[in-house]
């Protein structure tokens, strides 16, 4: 990739990553910081064509645990986040069960 | 053709990512955010696996996604939700891990990488192996391995990690600009010193700071993403990271400056410090019995709650909750005040409370709920005790002077549960207990609370 569309991208990202950020409420930061968390876990795809690449042992080996990190990334990342949002409910609905 | 319907595959995940966040700006529609992330991601590693370059080890990706998935499945739906710190920060690790091991992969195999691309791969290395091992140290503190917990020092600990992260930085440019003339061994001794380095800054790290902490490696592992996503030309990864990497700086400023701390401060140095002697202490605690906390709740027109982390330790929050329903139903308005550093991440104590099934809407923030406390006939403090102490506005030798706190000392009556007598875990000593409006209610803080709904049951 041209080193220059790759630098678009990065500053651009990364004023929108802010923005979206930014709005976000503060009682909802830790789900945020689990989702961002999850999101990240984007990298799962990028250690399958690591290993998918890999030739020698000592690639194999390192892409395997390049997968493996990253399915538990975002398969931990997406699980905890769905159960900390699923939590939140507004008193309209109820109190709910105590 | 297979390029075209990949590429397509992974910019759509881009934008659910990016919409999946953005949904997160109100709590209700939070949750459809995460599932529509959930299906980028989905989308996202199913199409990966007709990716053109990818010409080998199926059966081994299988695997290693059922393990690492499986676990963190299993793991991610157990825990308890005071727990979920170390959670993050363990899965958090994990993606950092993965990012340093692709430039494992990339950098073994010493084909001949543009300059740039190179210098992304060490870069991307780098910063996974500091938050691959930095974030593990930090669930293990958090987890309470006795080992590791607390502030770990020794002697010219600075000057060693300062020394330590010079060196890996040159061993790093050494790779990125040998080309193809490293020698494996490098490679080798690189990775390692970015490991332990990892470690040792994270060592001296504890207590109140851990949360900065987590959400620093957060964005560090975002950042190793996306560098890692240059260096695959994977845009997808370019973008999920770098918006991450942008996320995590954001909350991480957030936090250290909720603690009056810059970030500095908080990696590289001491918490305390006061320069000159603590202001003294005038007036003494005064005790009062539940059955009168009672009363004076049940016949507020507003009260407010200020919840620590010890509610939590004390598992007093479905109590709370208890105590709530029955004060809304008396009347009584009810509104929780949380501190921005209360629990052990920011917002931490918000999910404590959802869980316990208080609503959203009775939360507030510091700015949202400081100018209130006047108006408040019981202020009800539990398990918090420095986000309380009014020293923090009055005295400039106090350690945590000019930490924004919760005007609790406002209201008309302040009543605060605890454990003992002991001082918080600033260890300066809280001036509110001793104020005159202010009633001591001793003992364990979900017994206490218990007791708290039966008097009010009774009245």
């Amino acid at each position: 990739m041209d080193g220059f569309t790759a630098l678009y991208i990065f500053m651009l990202t990364a004023f929108t990553g802010y923005e979206v950020i930014s709005k976000v409420p503060v009682i909802l930061h830790t789900p945020l910081m689990s989702g961002s968390n999850f999101v990240h876990g984007i990298v799962l795809v990028g250690a399958m064509v690591a290993l998918g690449q890999a030739e020698t042992g000592t690639e194999t080996l390192i892409g395997f645990i390049a997968v493996l990190l990253g399915a538990g990334n975002a398969v931990g990342g997406y699980v905890v986040t769905e159960r900390m949002l699923e939590m939140f409910k507004s008193s309209n609905k109820g109190v709910s069960k105590a | 053709m297979t390029d075209f319907i990949v590429n397509l595959a992974y910019f759509i995940a881009a934008v659910l990512f990016i919409y999946g966040l953005k949904q997160m700006a109100s709590p209700n529609n939070a949750r459809s955010g995460i599932q529509w992330a959930g299906a980028g991601m989905v989308l996202a590693t199913v199409i990966t696996f007709i990716h053109p370059q990818i010409h080998s080890n199926y059966i081994l990706m299988i695997l290693a996604i059922g393990i690492g998935g499986g676990l963190a499945w299993y793991t991610g739906k157990r825990v308890a939700m005071t727990d979920m710190p170390q959670m993050i920060a363990l899965y958090n690790g994990m993606g950092g891990g993965a990012a340093a091991a692709i430039a494992g992969v990339e950098l073994l195999k010493r084909h001949d990488l543009p300059l740039a691309v190179q210098l992304m791969a060490v870069l991307g290395a780098l910063i996974g192996s500091i938050a691959f091992s930095g974030s593990s140290i930090a669930f293990a503190k958090l987890q309470g391995i006795k080992a590791l917990s607390g502030v770990i020092r020794f002697k010219n600990q600075q000057i060693i990690n300062a020394a330590l992260f010079g060196l890996t930085v040159l061993i790093g440019l050494v790779i990125a600009f040998s080309g193809t003339g490293y020698s494996l061994f490098t490679l080798f001794i690189f990775f390692v010193l970015a490991l332990v380095f990892g470690v040792l800054m994270t060592l001296p790290i504890g207590g109140a700071d851990m949360p900065v902490v987590i959400s620093l490696y957060n964005a560090l592992t975002g950042l190793a993403v996306g560098f890692e996503g240059y260096v695959l030309g994977n845009p997808a990864m370019m973008i999920a990271g770098i918006v991450v990497g942008s996320a995590g700086t954001l909350l991480t400023q957030l936090m250290a400056k909720a603690m009056n701390r810059p970030l500095t401060n908080v990696l590289f140095s001491q918490f305390g410090g006061g320069t000159g002697e603590a202001q003294a202490v005038s007036g003494s605690m005064k005790a009062v019995e539940t059955p009168d906390a009672a009363i004076m709740m049940a016949f507020a027109e507003k009260v407010v709650i200020i919840p620590g982390y010890g509610m939590a330790v004390a598992q007093a929050q479905h109590k709370i909750q208890e105590l709530t329903k029955l004060l809304l139903e008396r009347g009584v308005k009810v509104k929780f005040a949380i501190h921005p550093v209360a629990g052990r991440m920011p917002g931490h104590m918000n999910v404590l409370l959802a869980e316990a099934g208080v609503p959203y809407d009775l939360i507030y923030d510091l700015d949202e709920i400081n100018e209130e406390f006047a108006t408040a006939d019981v202020a009800l403090v539990i398990g918090a005790n420095d986000v309380v102490n009014p020293v923090a506005r009055t005295d400039p030798n106090s350690p945590i002077y000019g930490m924004p706190i919760l005007n609790a000392d406002h209201a008309k009556n302040v009543i605060v549960i605890k454990r003992g007598q002991g001082a918080g875990f600033s260890g300066v000593e809280n001036h509110l207990f001793f104020a005159d409006n202010c009633r001591m209610l001793y003992g364990d803080g979900q017994k206490v609370a218990s007791e708290l709904v039966n008097a009010v049951k009774e009245l």
